[in-house]
């Protein structure tokens, strides 16, 4: 299979601080991808180097085997690759249907355009209205994100995250912070979302993360110490001691 | 269709009311207040662009409009010079291609930011412009600025627009164009993006947008309405000076939009027709008519951060239901802001005299003891008297106890009138 995302010995230094200590990842295509470790491991700051967010201090990163080392977010974007936040980050003045418009519209090609009626756009309001359906909000889409409930606007963060139709999608944390009930919707809403896509998801809940990934990286201080199955992740004696032996009891 | 219709119909009612206000005011003196007005709608509607739309706090953008009064100024006397035949309606057209082309070069430096770095870069540029307009005297023309004659250039249909009349239908065709073409700009995908990015600018790069860009076309498109607005101001008063440049200026569009309220469209337009009816006729009653400006613009801050339009706009959530009820209902209101309206007005009033009788002691002892109130003869004030100081500090004191007083009364009369509306539905 083809790799969708390859990091190569990628670190990350925030002054004398070592965050990412020589990761190397490779992500194939179509597959769900869990990563999972303990607090402060340096799950999201991998996130934010493959995502354009921070500059690696070294090492490459790849997607479909191009290298985007240092290209901007919005670069890495247009290439395909897409991501959500752990902590809630919407438009939360605009309303719904304009916070996931105003993430399909580069997608659709319209670019900077300011000449065109943005409401005669079909094709933008079709995948938006298409978008709203999926996430279930088509009932909310006028009202303003910022009065959304937390479960709503994790849900809207997806819908944003997946509307330009990118084929690699990050997810970094999309349950953390909900209920039982609301995380199994959010599980169901993700399958349905990554189908046919390649996914990579930050998450804390083991449940989730063994019902949903076909691969599993286990990182610990910066370093990647497993990448299997999730049977044998399970079984693998490192990461039992570095991560399961201490979590593993929720 | 009728949305059609209703979207037009509002343009169709705004190029009426341009058409008929000279007949309504035909003074000369409100022609020339109602030409203003016209500039610095466009001018603020332009500066909302990055105020209200894409939050971008700009303290110099008398810069654009400047620069393009002088280009126009310029302009007009070099074509009455070598004759080319350009009509003065199309004069516009230079100013909007200085100000786009300004904006392009100082947005591409002061762009790369959003937020205080941004506002700084503009403070930066505009003091620039200003010390250069002292310096270059050929372009700017020093202290008397260029002057130009607007009769000097080729008349179309037997208009040589020497008649401020023939000047206002001028300043209300661009001022009508340019407030379409804005309000179009804020219905496109380019419009929206600027307000994702002042919303939030990082999660615009994580869905394919560089927010550096859209905030440098958003600045120079602003460039360019400013541009035709500094243009109109060259063309209606011949002559182009350096305080067209200056922080006055961009203070002056800040405050309009801010009064007027930049988080809807409209708002900046009632703050431009306020705010230029404050600044001509205020100094008919006060000296000091601008420490009056400057106590409306902070309470305009402190009290109604949404300014003049949000106020409004507040009131929209009453107009439901029947016609009979929605009158009923918003008339009680009003009844109730009537109530408070009589004792903030007094206390007001006391506050005025105060701050007139000290200007007066303080900086016109000279001139005797008494004062002409609000510049009226018949309101003769002796400054030397204890009555008229007791007079003001009671009517300030009492004025503000008695407003607080009422204040329950008004709250009151909010929390029936969205009951009410809520019951009556949709």
């Amino acid at each position: 299979m083809n790799s969708a995302v390859e990091l190569k010995s990628v670190e990350k230094r925030f002054g004398k601080t070592e965050i990412i200590r020589g990761v190397s990842l490779d992500v194939k295509s179509g597959e769900r991808h869990a990563v999972i470790g303990p607090n402060g491991a340096g799950k999201s700051t991998l996130f934010n180097l493959i995502s354009g967010r921070f500059m690696p201090s070294g090492g490459s990163i790849h997607l479909r085997g191009e290298n985007i080392t240092g290209l901007r977010p919005f670069e890495i974007n247009r290439r395909g690759l897409s991501r959500s936040f752990q902590v809630t980050n919407i438009f939360p003045r605009l309303t719904v249907w304009e916070n996931v418009r105003c993430a399909v519209l580069w997608s659709k090609g319209y670019k900077y355009s300011f000449w065109r009626n943005i409401d005669k756009l079909e094709d933008v309001r079709a995948r938006t209205k298409e978008i709203l359906e999926l996430i279930n909000m088509t009932d909310r889409a006028e009202i303003p994100a910022g009065v959304l409930s937390y479960a709503e606007q994790r849900a809207l963060e997806i819908g944003i995250t997946i509307a330009g139709g990118a084929n690699i999608i990050l997810l970094d944390e999309p349950t953390a912070g909900m209920s039982r009930s609301e995380t199994e919707q959010a599980v169901a809403l993700i399958r349905k979302v990554s189908e046919g896509r390649t996914l990579i998801i930050i998450e804390h809940d083991m449940g989730v993360v063994f019902d949903l990934a076909d691969r599993i990286s286990v990182l610990v201080y910066g370093q990647i110490i497993a990448t299997d199955e999730p049977a044998k992740i399970k079984a693998n004696q490192k990461v039992q001691e570095a991560y399961l032996g201490a979590a593993g009891h929720d | 269709m009728s949305s059609t219709i209703k979207s037009y119909g509002v343009w169709i009612a705004a190029a009426l009311l341009l058409l008929l206000l000279p007949y309504v005011f035909p003074a000369g003196a409100s022609l020339t207040t109602m030409c203003l007005m016209g500039i610095m709608i466009i001018f603020a509607l332009s500066y909302n662009m990055l105020l209200g739309q894409t939050g971008m706090l700009s303290f110099g953008h008398a810069v654009y409009y400047g620069l393009a009064a002088f280009v126009t100024a310029h302009t007009m006397n070099w074509a009455a010079k070598s004759g080319y035949p350009i009509p003065l309606p199309l004069i516009p057209v230079a100013g909007a291609a200085t100000g786009l082309f300004f904006g392009i070069v100082f947005g591409w430096v002061s762009t790369k930011r959003g937020g205080t770095a941004f506002a700084m870069i503009s403070l930066g540029l505009a003091e620039l412009v200003y010390s250069s307009s002292l310096i270059l005297r050929s372009f700017f023309g020093g202290e008397e600025g260029i002057s130009a004659d607007r009769t000097k250039l080729l008349r179309i249909f037997g208009y040589n627009f020497g008649p401020q009349l023939q000047v206002y239908y001028l300043i209300a065709f661009w001022t009508l164009l340019c407030v379409i073409l804005m309000y179009a700009i804020t219905r496109t995908p380019l419009g929206r993006m600027c307000n994702a990015v002042r919303e939030n600018p990082e999660r615009v790069e994580f869905v394919g947008y560089n927010p550096q860009f859209v905030r440098f076309i958003a600045f120079s498109l602003a460039g360019l309405f400013a541009g035709v607005a500094g243009s109109l101001a060259a063309i209606n008063i011949e002559l182009a000076q350096a305080s067209f440049v200056g922080a006055g200026q961009s203070g002056a569009v800040l405050l309009a939009a801010y009064i007027g309220g930049v988080a809807f469209f409209v708002g900046p337009v009632l703050g431009a027709v306020l705010v230029t009816l404050l600044s001509i006729r205020l100094s008919d009653f006060s000296e000091i008519w601008l420490l009056y400006f400057g106590i409306l613009f902070i309470t305009v801050i402190l009290f109604a951060p949404y300014g003049l339009s949000g106020l409004l706009m507040m009131h929209a959530q009453f107009w439901r239901g029947p016609l009979g009820s929605k009158i009923a209902r918003l008339g009680k209101l009003f009844g109730a802001y009537i109530v408070a309206l009589i004792p903030a007005l007094i206390m007001i009033a006391g506050a005025i005299l105060l701050i007139e009788m000290i200007h007066h002691v303080a900086q016109k002892g000279a001139e005797g003891a008494n004062m002409h109130f609000l510049r009226r003869n018949y309101l003769t004030v002796n400054t030397h008297t204890v009555l008229p100081w007791v007079g003001g500090a009671v009517a300030m004191i009492g004025g503000f106890f008695a407003f607080r007083f009422t204040w329950p009364t008004v709250a009151n009369a909010w929390h029936n009138a969205l009951i009410d509306a809520q019951r009556s539905g949709k």
